[in-house]
C-alpha cells in the first residue's frame, strides 16, 4: 500500500479541484545538495495544484516503519521541458530518509499532495524579507518565485550552523534584490544567527512583512524579534506528524485565538503556515534555542598558563 | 460455506447487520484515526464506507495533550492526542451538521472522566438521535490521567457506563474494550449485561518509547496507544476470545488492518465488520481500497456474503 511499486504506470488518486491527490510519481533525479538532498519526481497534477508553504507526505521503506515523511514543496515546474515536477529538499537523519537517499531516477515514489496552507500572498505591494534556517529554506525559493512574479521586491536572510548547511547560495542570490547570511561557526556570511542580523536588514531593506521557515527554536526566535520590530511574520512550523491530511490530531501547535484562549491546531491541515504572532510559543514545547558560545578567537589569552590550564584538574 | 468457484464480483453481498446497526459493506472507521470526515472526504467520497465512528466526542471542548504526541515504532506507532475534540454541543452543531449530508450511517464515539460525564454527553445526543446510526462508547481510552479510570480495565465500572448510556439513548450501543485485561470476556459479558449491543476489539494497547540519547520518554505523555500492524495479533486473538464466549454477540473488529486479506483475518475470527485505523495515516485510501479489495478476494473464492467468513476460523 506505501510501497512504492515498479510499474510503468503512473497513478493518480483523488477528486478534481485544489485537493490533495495521492500520486505514484516517477523520479527524475536524486542530487546531493551540500550537506543534504533534494529529489525531483513527475507530479503534473501536484505541480499543478501546488502552492508555496504546501508539503508533500512521501512514503517511505525503512525497516518495519510504517510512517510517510512530510517535506515542504521547494519548487515546481509547470511548463517548459522538465514540465510537471514537485521538489523537495531533505536532510538523511533517519532510517526513512536514508533510504531516500538512495532512490533512482525512474524508481516510483507514493506522494501525497499538495497538503496544508500556503503562505498567504500581502494584498499590497510591499518588501517581503524570507528568513530560512538550514533546509528550511528550501519551501521559501518556491515562494520567492511567486513573489518575485507578482511584482513584489524580496530579499532573503538564510542561516544555518556551517557554510555547507547553507542551501543553494546561487539560486538564492540569484532570486532576491538582496540575501544575508549567517552562520553559527561564522565559516560563511555573519557570525550568528538570523535574529541577531534580523532589524539591520529588514531596515536596509524597507521590509514589511517577513516570512520565515526553519527549525522550531529558531521560528520562535524569529516570530518574537518581529513581535518586537512590530514587522507581521508569518512562518512554516514544523511538528511530528504521523498522517499529514488532518485525521490524528499529532502535530498540533499551541495558537492564540482571538478571544485569548490557547487552540492547538494541526499543522498539517490548519498550517503549516501560521502567522508568527499567533503562536503561543511560550505555551509550546519549544525554546529559542541554546545561546552560540563565545568566539573562541575573541576570548584573552592568558600570558602565564597554570596546571589547571594546561591540564584540567 | 463458499462455493467452490469463482463468482462474479456484483453477486458477493457485502452488506452486513449488527444488532440493528446496519451497513452496505463490513467496512468502518476506527475512532480517532478519521476525525469526522471531511478530511478524507477530499480524496474519495465517504459516503462508500459501511459506517463512520468519528474521533470520540466529550462534554466538555479538550484541546488534548502536549507535544511530542506521536512516536514511531517497530511496526506500529504510539500516540498520547488526549482526547482533543470540540465537545458535543459544537461537534453536533459542525460535525455532525456536514454528516447528514452524506448518506453514511454515523457512528458516534463518546468519551468522558466520569458516569455523569458519559450520561450527559448521551443526553445531549438525545435531540440528534435521527441522525445517529450507533454509539460507541470509548471505555478504553489508554490516555488519561489516571490508570485507574480506564473504565473497561474492570467490568463493574465498564458497566456502570453502559447502564447510564443505555437508558439516555435508544440507539445500538458498542462497547469500546482494551486488550490490556487478564480476561477480556468477562468485561465483555458485563457490559452486555448492562445493555450494550455488541463490543468494539480493540483499542488501542498501552505502550512506551524512550530515546537512548536524551534518555526521555518519546512522548510527553510518558505512554501512549500502541497501534498499527504490531498490534494485530492481539486483536486477532482479542475477537476471537469474546467471539467464542459470546457468539450471538456483534463484533466490530480493529487492530492493524491495513488490507482486505487483513480484514478478513479479524472477520474469521469472529468480527462481524471490520475498522481501519491508523493505515488511514499511511494511505488516505486504505478504507476504499480495503472495501474493493475485499469484494474482489470473496469473489475469487466464491463467497457470497460475509456472514459465511464470520467466526469460520478451522480450528485444530
Amino acid at each position: 500500500m506505501t510501497t512504492p511499486m515498479r510499474t510503468r504506470d503512473r497513478q493518480v488518486h483523488g477528486r478534481p479541484g485544489d485537493t490533495p491527490l495521492r500520486v505514484i510519481a516517477e523520479v527524475l533525479h536524486r542530487k546531493r545538495e551540500g550537506a543534504y538532498w533534494s529529489i525531483s519526481a513527475a507530479a503534473p497534477e501536484v505541480a499543478e495544484r501546488a502552492r508555496p508553504g504546501q508539503f508533500v507526505n512521501v512514503a517511505v521503506q525503512a525497516q518495519n516503519g510504517l510512517l510517510r515523511r512530510p517535506f515542504s514543496i521547494y519548487r515546481v515546474s509547470r511548463q517548459g521541458p522538465f514540465a510537471g515536477t514537485v521538489e523537495f529538499v531533505f536532510d538523511a537523519h533517519g532510517p526513512g530518509t536514508e533510504w531516500l537517499t538512495r532512490i533512482d531516477s525512474h524508481q516510483l515514489l507514493d506522494i501525497v499532495g499538495p497538503l496544508g496552507s500556503a503562505f498567504p500572498i500581502p494584498q499590497r505591494q510591499v518588501p517581503c524579507l524570507l528568513v530560512g534556517g538550514g533546509y528550511g529554506v528550501a519551501p521559501l525559493f518556491f515562494l520567492a518565485e511567486e513573489l518575485t512574479r507578482e511584482g513584489f521586491r524580496v530579499d532573503m536572510l538564510v542561516g544555518a550552523a556551517t557554510q555547507e548547511r547553507i542551501f543553494n547560495v546561487i539560486e538564492a542570490k540569484r532570486m532576491t534584490a538582496s540575501v544575508t547570511f549567517t552562520t553559527d561557526d561564522g565559516s560563511f556570511g555573519e557570525r550568528g544567527r538570523v535574529t541577531d542580523v534580523l532589524a539591520q536588514v529588514a531596515e536596509d531593506c524597507r521590509t514589511k512583512v517577513v516570512y520565515g521557515c526553519g527549525p522550531m527554536p529558531m521560528l520562535r526566535a524569529l516570530s518574537e524579534t518581529c513581535g518586537e520590530l512590530e514587522l507581521p511574520c508569518q512562518v512554516a512550523v514544523e511538528e511530528h506528524m504521523a498522517c499529514g491530511i488532518g485525521v490524528c490530531w499529532t502535530c498540533v501547535v499551541p495558537i492564540r485565538a482571538k478571544d485569548g484562549s490557547i487552540r492547538m491546531k494541526r499543522s498539517c491541515i490548519d498550517g503549516p503556515v501560521f502567522n508568527g504572532g499567533r503562536i503561543a510559543w511560550e505555551a509550546s514545547r519549544w525554546d529559542t534555542g541554546a545561546p552560540l558560545p563565545p568566539d573562541e578567537a575573541e576570548a584573552p589569552e592568558p600570558e602565564r598558563l597554570s596546571d589547571a590550564d594546561l591540564w584540567g584538574t | 460455506m463458499p462455493d467452490a468457484v469463482t463468482i462474479p464480483e456484483e453477486r458477493v453481498d457485502l452488506s452486513v447487520e449488527l444488532g440493528g446497526l446496519r451497513m452496505r459493506n463490513p467496512i468502518t472507521t476506527a475512532s480517532g484515526c478519521f476525525a469526522s470526515g471531511p478530511e478524507v472526504d477530499r480524496f474519495f467520497d465517504i459516503a462508500e464506507l459501511g459506517a463512520i465512528v468519528v474521533k470520540s466526542i466529550t462534554l466538555e471542548p479538550r484541546e488534548g495533550l502536549p507535544t511530542p504526541r506521536m512516536a514511531e515504532t517497530p511496526s506500529g506507532m504510539l500516540n498520547a492526542i488526549g482526547l482533543q475534540n470540540p465537545g458535543v454541543d459544537r461537534w453536533i452543531a459542525k460535525d455532525l451538521a456536514w454528516l447528514r449530508g452524506k448518506d453514511l450511517p454515523v457512528v458516534v464515539s463518546i468519551a468522558g472522566r466520569t458516569v455523569d460525564d458519559f450520561r450527559e454527553v448521551a443526553r445531549r445526543l438525545r435531540p440528534v438521535r435521527s441522525s445517529l446510526a450507533a454509539v460507541e462508547v470509548n471505555i478504553s481510552c489508554p490516555n488519561v490521567e489516571d490508570r485507574n479510570i480506564v473504565f473497561a480495565c474492570r467490568a463493574e465500572p465498564s458497566a456502570a457506563v453502559i447502564q447510564a448510556v443505555a437508558r439516555e439513548l435508544d440507539l445500538p450501543l458498542f462497547a469500546k474494550l482494551t486488550p490490556d485485561v487478564s480476561d477480556v470476556t468477562e468485561i465483555a459479558r458485563a457490559v452486555v449485561q448492562a445493555g450494550a449491543t455488541g463490543v468494539s476489539l480493540i483499542n488501542t494497547t498501552l505502550g512506551m518509547a524512550i530515546d537512548i540519547e536524551t534518555r526521555r520518554p518519546k512522548l510527553a505523555n510518558v505512554m501512549g496507544g500502541l497501534s498499527g500492524p504490531a498490534i494485530r495479533p492481539i486483536a486477532v486473538r482479542t475477537i476471537f476470545q469474546v467471539h467464542r464466549a459470546l457468539p450471538e454477540i456483534p463484533i466490530i473488529g480493529m487492530g492493524g488492518v491495513r488490507t482486505a486479506e487483513d480484514a478478513v483475518e479479524l472477520l474469521l475470527a469472529g468480527a462481524s465488520a471490520v475498522a481501519i485505523g491508523t493505515a488511514n495515516f499511511l494511505d488516505p485510501f486504505a478504507t476504499q481500497t480495503v472495501i474493493q479489495g475485499l469484494r474482489t478476494w470473496m469473489a475469487r473464492r466464491g463467497y457470497r456474503s460475509v456472514a459465511d467468513l464470520r467466526g469460520q476460523v478451522a480450528l485444530p
